[in-house]
């Protein structure tokens, strides 16, 4: 078995802390889990991608076209990972811009078209989530939230749980776990 | 703390590196921070200074010194008294240090000294994408290669065994892929005995020229018993997969190719070399024996296929490496490149399914964040400078003064070589000269380039961006902070006095928050005909975030100078409204000093 998600997001947006979420989740299922991602100079402000690979895996980086899912925190990254998921694979995508310094911003329709034209498109608002659980930082338990819902990857709510109790300070645990139902309950 | 911790853990590949020098009884740590090195020591540094919170004395010394070379000459010096030592750096680090290592070589040590080099193809972090093993080969130090965190804390053990039993340092040789890759590492049991080494008089330890004509051949000794350590060692393992195709590989395009074997169901046997110097000459010998073509899969230089068509000359094998597929020596190799590569030389099936090009999707390049400090120094000068004027930069988050609006970096090669080059720009031209140095880079490498600027008398403007810490590698404490590594309290350097010390005469002291001060200090340090030092002193606004927050006004105008000449990410345009983004604002209280219509004001 080989599934494969790629986390994608702004530096700042806790993409590298929810795919860490993810692996530790994995682990606690009993499963072998790689993940990759990128520091230093890629950090400041640019384009953040994880990817969380699980099963019979070795390599921490995806192929182009094989991915299960894209979960996207920011509406062009989920645009710019397109390639690396499957043909009919599943992009779950905040729809907050978040505009870069130059450059123009395609508009939200022309993104949210360009995906639905080979993928299975799901966008949610993760930022109102998250504010409404308690703080945006949690969107990235959010995210996670709604990953479970949509049942891609063979993990139980209570390892999420177990992972988020795990890397996450332990005065903000409640309120993420509470952010990852809330991102559950978005997801029908 | 995770890598305190026991049974199986999701590792980072640097911190199963520091995990297995723990395991291994480490005694001295050394490093100059830098991508994608840096967790390694950050990760002992932490432990330190946990254990010592806990109560307990830390079992071993680590420290951030002050350059690789001084970090390699330290622990060389623990581990020639018989202690265990590790120093870390990346791989540009190591060409720093190289003038240590490669006579260090020739006088080896006596505890095990294991030094890490973490190298960037694709220089995702970097200034180029070199390939360190050729320093294996250039210094004669056997080295390992670790595919996996697992490996990586592996093979780190291993290697101080090894060191100790040759009496050679060992190159630990890592790629971003594998340094910055998580996956699960068994954990074994910390050996946590502290040790003091004693140093023996009397060795060939001073390499005047009859010396080191004596060590050389020795050294060349020593790395024949490397090499039949190479022959034995398990890292260098073949796993068969049927067939009589050979396909010998490293490092991270192992993962790729294991993973394309069994996804296209290819027919072929895997030489992985874990100890990649001294190639294990009968081994690789006897493989090719057995096969009927080679293809070997590494990336940047043809390191190993050079050391295997050596060995097989005179057979009548065909060997496939660089050059043939998409094996280029440019670049990092991924799935895509390998899959594509083997499947051709298969025969096989394999379509990369590209639906978009990329390379139209706005990029989104790293930027000086919200309230850095850099940004605000950059404005200033940009304000008084002379358009021609030449502006040589060095390494940190400054270098991103090379985006618009400020492009305010024309030249840069490696750390220091700001004020190095800077003189010579100013010897060469008639242009205005400013050049731009860190702290942490101008103790590193800045301090003998502003002697020479000084000795010589050369005309320019040297700035040091004197934020506090060591920003872009994830703010490890350098000489300018009275904190090291250890969480000890260390002696501050204070740059002023060692600028004055030099001998540099016109030193102004600036924050560079404060717009009209920093333009006039600007201005007197052009006019100065001379050597200038301004040092912009303001600490990196990740570590001194304020509680304010600015919003824009009805005043305004839509000069958009804020948002084109200052380009703060906090500052957008919504739909031709200029607005602040309170939750990226910082509070640095720069942009209404920029705002020609006092239209930006503090939140109350």
């Amino acid at each position: 078995m080989k599934k494969s998600i790629i986390v994608a997001g702004v530096g700042g947006q806790g993409v590298i802390t929810a795919a860490n979420i993810i692996a530790k989740a994995a682990l606690e299922e009993g499963y072998n889990v790689v993940t990759s991602e990128l520091h230093g100079m890629a950090q400041r402000g640019g384009n953040v991608e994880c990817n969380v690979r699980i099963g019979d895996v070795l390599s921490p980086i995806e192929a182009s076209g094989m991915a299960d899912a894209i979960l996207s925190f920011e509406p062009l990254e989920a645009l710019r990972n397109l390639n690396k998921v499957k043909e009919n694979g599943i992009v779950l995508t905040d729809i907050n811009p978040i505009f870069p310094l130059l450059g123009k911003y395609p508009s939200l329709d022309e993104i949210f078209n360009k995906i639905s034209e080979s993928c299975r498109l799901i966008k949610i608002n993760a930022d109102e989530i998250a504010t409404k659980a308690g703080s945006i930082l949690t969107k990235n338990v959010v995210m996670i939230g709604c990953l479970h819902s949509l049942k891609i990857l063979p993990i139980k709510e209570e390892s999420y749980i177990e992972a988020i109790k795990g890397s996450i300070k332990k005065k903000y645990v409640e309120m993420n776990i509470r952010a990852f139902k809330m991102g559950k309950e978005e997801i029908k | 703390m995770e890598i305190l911790g026991k049974g199986r853990k999701i590792l980072l590949g640097n911190e199963a590196i520091a995990r297995g020098a723990l395991e291994a009884n480490l005694d001295v740590a050394t490093t100059y921070p830098g991508t994608p090195s840096s967790e390694i020591a950050d990760s002992l540094s932490k432990v330190a200074i946990y254990l010592k919170k806990e109560g307990k004395e830390p079992f071993f010394y680590f420290q951030y010194s002050t350059n690789e070379k001084v970090a390699i000459e330290f622990a060389a010096a623990s581990a020639i008294c018989g202690l265990r030592a590790l120093t870390c750096m990346k791989h540009v680090g190591l060409n720093v240090a190289s003038d240590a290592l490669m006579t260090y070589a020739y006088v080896g040590c006596k505890g095990g000294h294991v030094i890490v080099t973490a190298d960037d193809p694709s220089c995702h972090s970097s200034q180029n994408e070199q390939d360190n093993r050729l320093y294996a080969k250039l210094a004669n130090l056997p080295m390992l290669e670790p595919s996996s965190p697992q490996e990586a804390k592996d093979m780190t053990k291993m290697a101080f065994e090894i060191s100790e039993k040759i009496s050679l340092p060992v190159l630990l040789r890592t790629t971003t892929r594998i340094s910055h890759m998580r996956g699960i590492v068994e954990l074994e049991e910390m050996k946590m005995e502290k040790k003091k080494g004693k140093f023996v008089k009397g060795g060939d330890m001073v390499t005047v020229p009859e010396i080191a004509r004596k060590l050389h051949p020795i050294l060349l000794e020593k790395m024949e018993k490397a090499r039949k350590i190479s022959e034995e060692i398990e890292f260098n393992r073949i796993e068969d997969f049927g067939g009589d195709i050979g396909i010998i590989t490293s490092g991270a395009p192992y993962n790729y190719t294991i993973e394309a074997i069994k996804d296209l169901k290819l027919k072929c046997k895997v030489f992985k070399l874990g100890m990649s110097h001294p190639l294990p000459y009968n081994k690789i010998l006897k493989f090719l024996e057995e096969c009927k073509k080679i293809v070997v899969i590494e990336e940047l230089e043809p390191y190993i296929e050079e050391g295997v068509k050596t060995i097989a000359n005179g057979m009548n094998l065909e060997i496939y490496g660089k050059g043939y597929g998409e094996f280029k020596r440019y670049h990092e190799y991924d799935m895509d490149i390998v899959y594509s590569t083997l499947a051709k030389f298969f025969g096989k099936k394999w379509n990369i399914r590209k639906r978009i090009d990329e390379r139209n999707i706005t990029p989104r390049p790293p930027v000086l964040c919200p309230g850095c400090p850099h940004r605000a120094t950059y404005y200033a000068v940009k304000q008084v400078a002379p358009e021609d004027a030449i502006y040589p930069t060095d390494i940190g988050c400054y270098t991103l003064g090379l985006l618009p609006p400020y492009k305010t970096a024309d030249f840069s090669l490696c750390m220091g070589s700001s004020f190095g080059s800077a003189c010579g720009f100013s010897y060469a031209t008639e242009q205005k000269v400013i050049a731009f140095i860190g702290d942490s880079t101008f103790f590193h490498a800045g301090i003998p380039a502003l002697i020479n600027a000084v000795h010589h008398n050369h005309d320019l403007v040297a700035v040091i961006l004197d934020n506090s810490t060591t920003a872009m590698t994830g703010h490890q404490p350098h000489p300018g902070n009275d904190i090291d590594g250890m969480g000890d309290k260390a002696v501050k350097i204070d740059m002023e006095s060692i600028v004055k010390g030099i001998g540099v005469k016109h030193v102004e002291i600036v924050n560079p928050y404060n717009l009209e001060k920093t333009k006039e200090a600007f201005k007197r340090a052009l006019d100065y005909k001379g050597l200038s030092v301004i040092i912009s002193k303001a600490p990196c606004i990740l570590l001194a975030r304020r509680e304010e927050k600015y919003e824009i006004t009805e005043n305004c105008k839509k000069c958009k100078i804020c948002l084109t000449k200052l380009a703060c990410p906090a500052i957008y345009s919504d739909n031709g409204k200029i607005k602040i983004n309170v939750a990226l604002c910082t509070g640095c209280g720069f942009c209404p000093q920029v705002c020609p219509f006092n239209a930006i004001r503090r939140i109350e």
